[in-house]
């Protein structure tokens, strides 16, 4: 069980890795955006795989808040972009 | 009856890795905006779900109701993201590679009428 936990715990820092070469280099905005929602997911995925790894799933609880807000924020990102404001009417 | 969960668990949880990292190369390596997001719901989808799912046979019983919850709540939250982002790139006129370069945005013009029969 710890050797499977490691081994996604090492593909999904991979991952990480791959979503910031691409945030990095990016040509457009939008690139970037999908660049942070991929690391934020990866990040629900990492505190879920090393919350088994340690013996405390509990740590469920945060990969489930973090979701949300990672889900708000590319949200409010992509309205900021695309109104260039955050009121109601633009 | 332990040991063949746990195995099913970790064939899941290895599928689940798997999918993440192709999809992270699929984003580094797709040629334009609208394929990367494929990349990226692949690895929202497909591999977010298999390695969570995988995890639900390690975890007593509210372990997974909360394992669940999270998949679901993964599974409605990337698939509107990666759409409002997509729908957002689009109206901003972010290109398409491979297709002809001309404004997506305003709709084509309507086909010609064909000319009415003559009635014989």
């Amino acid at each position: 069980m710890t050797s499977v936990m490691a081994f996604a715990a090492a593909a999904i820092l991979f991952t990480m890795v791959l979503a910031l070469f691409r945030a990095a280099r990016g040509p457009t905005t939008y690139d970037r955006i999908l660049a942070l929602n991929l690391f934020g997911t990866q990040t629900v995925l990492l505190i879920a795989v090393t919350g088994f790894l340690f013996g405390r799933p509990e740590w469920l609880d945060l990969a489930m808040v973090y979701g949300l807000c990672n889900f708000v924020g590319v949200l409010a990102v992509l309205r900021f972009s695309k109104y260039g404001s955050f009121m109601e009417d633009p | 009856m332990t040991d063949i969960l746990h195995g099913i668990g970790a064939f899941f949880v290895v599928v689940g890795a798997v999918f993440c990292v192709i999809g992270g190369i699929g984003v580094v390596r797709l040629p334009d905006f609208y394929t990367r997001c494929h990349g990226s719901g692949l690895t929202d989808s497909a591999g977010a779900g298999a390695l969570l799912f995988g995890l639900m046979f390690f975890a007593d019983p509210l372990v997974a109701v909360k394992l669940f919850v999270l998949v679901a709540f993964l599974w409605i939250s990337s698939a509107v993201s990666t759409h409002s982002l997509a729908k957002a790139a689009f109206s901003k006129g972010v290109r398409i590679e491979n297709v002809p370069e001309r404004d997506w945005t305003v709709p084509p013009p309507a086909p010609e009428e064909p000319p009415p029969e003559e009635p014989r």
